[in-house]
């Protein structure tokens, strides 16, 4: 490792280094990255699926959405372009929720979203308790910008899985790698292993 | 590191020879790490401004004053020190001559770096793909590449149009506004021409121009953005 001679960086003492993954600063601000314009469905078109490798689709209207029980996640976020913001709060559907009672043998979904992204993550990353289809952040409706009307939340990965403008969840046998996913990025997408790229 | 360039009083471009450096495509970006003595380390993506043909790598950085590498990147490096680099990244936000036109580039700020490189390339392999660019500063000082640019509009024949937002300089034929509705409506190829447009800037101007072409009539799918910064809120 070499040393970059007269740099010595800015670090932050407000903030406990256990809770940053490598190559990660802490941010105030919420930076907006998306790959292309932003959609703006309305709200009487949106639906919510699953899809797939399932016994039975399933799909909601936002109403019917809105009326699920939710829960009020707390987490740590990290993006993959090395933001990392702490304690965001949401309120969203867990996955858990949303898949519950569905019969399948599926081991993969692929979140498919307005705008025509998707990213894959293996089923078990997005049940038991750890992602949501969330609508809220920090108790308003989520911004257009970040996602709104409801994105995937998943914060145990780069937050490049957790889709903005997501509109369902496709069961699937097999991995199908999303967009990110085909255009460089890891597959996974581990921050805590430093898993930002193709290879990494 | 082989050279520092100044291009305007808040960016500098660093020119890099990169021994074994595989190539890159135009649009790809770079991660750079910096380490200090205690092994404290920062990185961060910086957009190639340098196209594939060049035969060096340049990074073209905006000093962000509340920054923790763009400041060390325009003030402390000097020739001669090494930098960490890691990449080329990125496959999407990406233009090569097979992927066609019309070409439509629209850059603002610093989100002209990796625009410059696709214009560079598309100068280096004589691409007669339709060409148009827009690129909004504040002011004609804060224009990076400017005198490239005016003579690619001139020698190259290239259409590249510049608008100034705040300030303008006496005598100035550019336009002189935030890129809206009208000015990309004049700007911009037909709709019906299925243009494949790249925008780069600060979320804000990205989300006002992105937004705008797809109101005009553009296929969302044929509009390939890359912002940086936080939301206003």
């Amino acid at each position: 490792m070499a040393i970059s001679r007269g740099f010595r960086g800015r670090r932050r003492t407000d903030v406990d280094p256990a809770r940053v993954p490598p190559g990660q600063y802490v941010t105030g601000d919420f930076p907006v990255l998306s790959a292309g314009p932003t959609p703006h469905t309305p709200l009487a078109d949106w639906t919510f699926e699953i899809r797939g490798a399932v016994d039975e689709p399933r799909s909601w209207s936002w109403d019917e959405f809105l009326a699920l029980p939710s829960q009020t996640p707390t987490a740590d976020i990290h993006c993959v372009t090395k933001w990392s913001k702490l304690d965001t709060a949401w309120r969203g559907v867990s996955v858990d929720t949303l898949l519950d009672g569905v019969e399948t043998a599926a081991e993969y979904v692929l979140a498919f979203c307005d705008g025509g992204y998707t990213t894959n993550l293996p089923l078990e990353d997005v049940t038991g308790g750890k992602a949501w289809v969330a609508y809220e952040y920090e108790g308003a409706p989520l911004d257009p910008e970040h996602g709104g009307p409801a994105r995937l939340l998943v914060p145990h990965l780069y937050f490049w899985k957790s889709a903005k403008w997501v509109r369902g969840l496709e069961l699937r046998d097999d991995d199908e790698p999303g967009f990110w996913e085909m255009y460089g990025y890891h597959n996974y997408g581990d921050p805590w292993k430093e898993q930002r790229y193709r290879g990494d | 590191m082989a050279q520092l360039v100044d291009e305007t009083a808040r960016t500098k471009s660093i020119v890099l020879d990169v021994p074994g450096w595989a190539g890159h495509r135009a649009g790809q970006h770079v991660d750079v790490r910096l380490t200090a003595e205690d092994g404290y380390q920062a990185q961060r993506s910086y957009s190639i401004a340098s196209a594939p043909e060049d035969g060096y790598v340049v990074l073209t950085v905006e000093r962000l004053d509340e920054g923790e590498v763009s400041p060390y990147l325009t003030q402390e490096l000097r020739t001669g020190d090494e930098l960490e680099l890691r990449g080329p990244i990125g496959d999407y936000l990406v233009w090569e001559e097979t992927l066609g036109g019309p070409l439509f580039l629209v850059g603002g700020g610093s989100g002209v770096v990796p625009l410059r490189a696709m214009l560079r390339h598309y100068v280096a392999v004589g691409s007669a793909v339709p060409l148009r660019v827009l690129y909004s500063s504040r002011s004609l000082p804060d224009v990076i590449y400017r005198d490239e640019l005016r003579q690619m509009g001139e020698e190259d024949g290239l259409d590249i149009r510049f608008t100034l937002t705040r300030q303008q300089p006496a005598g100035w034929d550019g336009y002189a506004r935030r890129v809206d509705l009208p000015l990309l409506a004049e700007v911009a190829f037909p709709s019906d021409e299925r243009p494949l447009t790249y925008i780069c800037g600060p979320t804000g101007f990205v989300e006002a121009t992105a937004g705008g072409l797809v109101e005009l009539g553009h296929d969302p799918s044929k509009i390939r953005t890359e912002r940086f910064g936080a939301t206003g809120a």
